[in-house]
């Protein structure tokens, strides 16, 4: 019962920031200078057909009106059409988010798997040397840009050593048809080909890894000043006086206190994990929202801008979302505090 | 007569910023079974130190045991190997802790730190029990210092306690496994006068009841009249002055002890700095 009180306080909220955003993006794209009707018909075009296409786009109306003709569209899950590809933002994203999509959740399970245990390790052996190689790599992993790691790890892993592919979701041999999430590792598995698992999972590695890194560094950093803060608790010591094992003070009661700090601020990476991402799709010639989302941007071509951000936005709002509840399960202080 | 607990001539030091300090200074102290011993003296002189070379809560370093025995039920503690000393822990002697809002896990329920105590410690003694009966008896010690709704309490998160349920919570933890030993670290300190009074009187009567011994550690005079019959006065890291309670109270012999006395407040009359007139 607490739960759900506390899980449509968050819904709620969630509703209203993607409000929000609606209003800055709409805000954004209509007050950046160019006309888009003008844009998309190129230099050549007469007055009358920029009018024309102003009259089409509804450009013409008073600018609340617009916003309400978006909003209209929007709780339709209408983004209306894309002026570049003049098909509708819909398909456009439909095929191309859920591979951004995948890249970034495999990425944050990356840093997430490998960022905590690392910096648990770090915190275990404060001031020693395994402390002082995880605090090396996190600061070396945080600073190096990902479209460098990204080429890095696709000249050695790739062209050098030739474990893995460099490019692509699938190898082009390879048919298959994501017809459930778009995600390729849930959709094999739910098809049963494991083949394509296998080969999705190959051609995820690199740029996951490329992505993850600064995360990764980040998250063990995090890690280990909170599972720092919390080995010096009274409650840490009271453990130790009462006799729980040292191994099950380091996995259970440190650590589950200590989670929450890397968990909230995962979510909010989220956001500048889809924005790197669009640079490590182009290194690895990924088929995701990069390209698009790019070329929508320089073309001013509105209604694709603001379907990428709306659709980036409500991922962002969802996986908060998960996480807020994720943390109210391992911190019970969050949803009872969040209930009076 | 032997004692349950001695401790003889312990000096410890530490070193910290490549300075050394010694902050014991030949230490000795008994506490004799079924006996309520108080160790008081101001913060730093020396009895969070004891305590903690007692329960082998030292870290070492920058702890360093420079010389002394600690003998428990005649064994020295100090030549224990590290599992034969973790196995007296929480079972032969047990700790209450001061804070009762910082010595709980905040983000485990009682049931669950309890029962995971009573687990370690079944093991550490060469018993087991179903997680049933650990729940029974996690019950039955919430019970036994008066929680009127153990299953509740023991289904609540820290933070859904009051302080005082909290310090009750602190007690049945030491209990748990029927030590011998109780070592009480300033239990209900953090408390306001009205809860930390009932607390007293709880730990009492359980020590009382069980035939307990009591080491408790405390600058509060008050709190040792109440609680103990024979006191020991530690000041800079050695014991200044040891009397029955009662004798201390009436003739104490060292001028550190004489301040100590006069430093408490009065409700009548006046202190030492004067009358306080109303």
């Amino acid at each position: 019962m607490e739960f759900l009180s506390f899980l449509i306080k968050r819904v709620l909220w969630s509703v209203l920031v993607l409000v929000g955003l609606s209003m800055v993006i709409f805000v954004i794209a209509r007050v950046v200078p160019g006309d888009p009707a003008r844009m998309a018909l190129g230099p050549r075009a007469t007055p009358e057909q920029v009018a024309t296409m102003q009259a089409e786009l509804g450009l013409d109306q008073p600018i609340l009106q617009q916003y309400a003709l978006f909003i209209e569209g929007l709780t339709r899950g209408d983004l209306g059409k894309s002026l570049l590809t003049e098909r509708p933002v819909n398909d456009d994203i439909r095929e191309t988010f859920a591979a951004t999509f995948e890249l970034v959740l495999c990425t944050m399970i990356l840093a997430m798997g490998f960022g905590v245990p690392l910096g648990m390790i770090a915190a275990y052996w404060k001031d020693k040397w395994p402390d002082t190689a995880v605090r090396f790599f996190a600061i070396f992993a945080a600073v190096t840009p990902s479209f460098f790691l990204a080429l890095l790890l696709q000249i050695l892993a790739g062209y050098v050593l030739h474990l893995l592919p460099t490019t692509g979701r699938l190898p082009n041999s390879m048919e298959f048809e994501a017809s459930w999430t778009g995600l390729l590792l849930i959709d094999s598995l739910i098809s049963g080909r494991l083949d394509v698992f296998g080969e999705a999972l190959r051609h995820l590695l690199l740029p996951a890894l490329a992505l993850a890194a600064a995360t990764m560094g980040q998250m063990a950093r995090l890690t280990r000043a909170s599972m720092i803060d919390v080995s010096r608790q009274d409650y840490i010591e009271a453990a130790r006086a009462f006799g729980i094992p040292e191994w099950l003070r380091v996995t259970k009661y440190m650590l589950r206190p200590s989670f929450v700090p890397p968990l909230t601020i995962m979510g909010l990476e989220f956001a500048s994990l889809i924005g790197g991402a669009f640079v490590v799709e182009m290194v690895f010639a990924w088929p995701g929202m990069a390209a698009y989302g790019i070329r929508t941007i320089l073309q001013k071509d509105l209604n694709a801008v603001m379907g990428v951000v709306m659709v980036s936005g409500v991922f962002f709002v969802l996986v908060n979302l998960a996480i807020d509840v994720l943390v109210g399960f391992v911190d019970p202080r969050v949803r009872i505090r969040g209930r009076r | 007569m032997s004692a349950l607990l001695s401790v003889r001539d312990l000096s410890v030091d530490f070193t910290t910023y490549g300075q050394t300090h010694q902050v014991l200074h030949g230490v000795s102290l008994d506490v004799p079974a079924h006996a309520q011993i108080a160790l008081v003296g101001e913060s730093g002189s020396g009895k969070t130190v004891t305590m903690k070379a007692i329960m082998g809560l030292l870290r070492q370093p920058p702890a360093h045991i420079r010389s002394g025995q600690i003998f428990y039920d005649g064994r020295d503690l100090l030549t224990l190997a590290d599992n034969e000393r973790l196995a007296l822990r929480g079972t032969a002697m047990s700790m209450v802790f001061q804070d009762p809002m910082s010595s709980l896990n905040p983000v485990f329920t009682i049931a669950d730190q309890m029962g995971t105590i009573l687990k370690y410690a079944d093991r550490r003694l060469g018993r087991s029990r179903s997680a049933r009966d650990r729940m029974a008896r996690v019950h039955e010690v919430l019970a036994q210092v008066r929680m009127r709704d153990p299953e509740r309490i023991s289904a609540s998160y820290p933070i859904m306690l009051s302080g005082g349920m909290r310090q009750r919570v602190l007690i049945a933890m030491a209990l748990l496994s029927e030590p011998a030993l109780l070592i009480a670290d300033e239990p209900g300190t953090a408390l306001d006068v009205t809860t930390q009074a009932q607390i007293l009187r709880l730990l009492k009567d359980l020590v009382t009841q069980r035939g307990l011994a009591l080491l408790m550690i405390t600058h509060n005079l008050g709190v040792v009249r109440e609680t103990s019959s024979y006191v020991y006065v530690m000041n800079k890291g050695r014991v200044v002055e040891q009397a029955e309670t009662a004798t201390l109270f009436a003739n104490p012999q060292s001028d550190y002890t004489k301040s100590l006395i006069a430093a408490v407040p009065r409700l009548t009359g006046g202190t030492r700095y004067g009358t306080v007139t109303p």
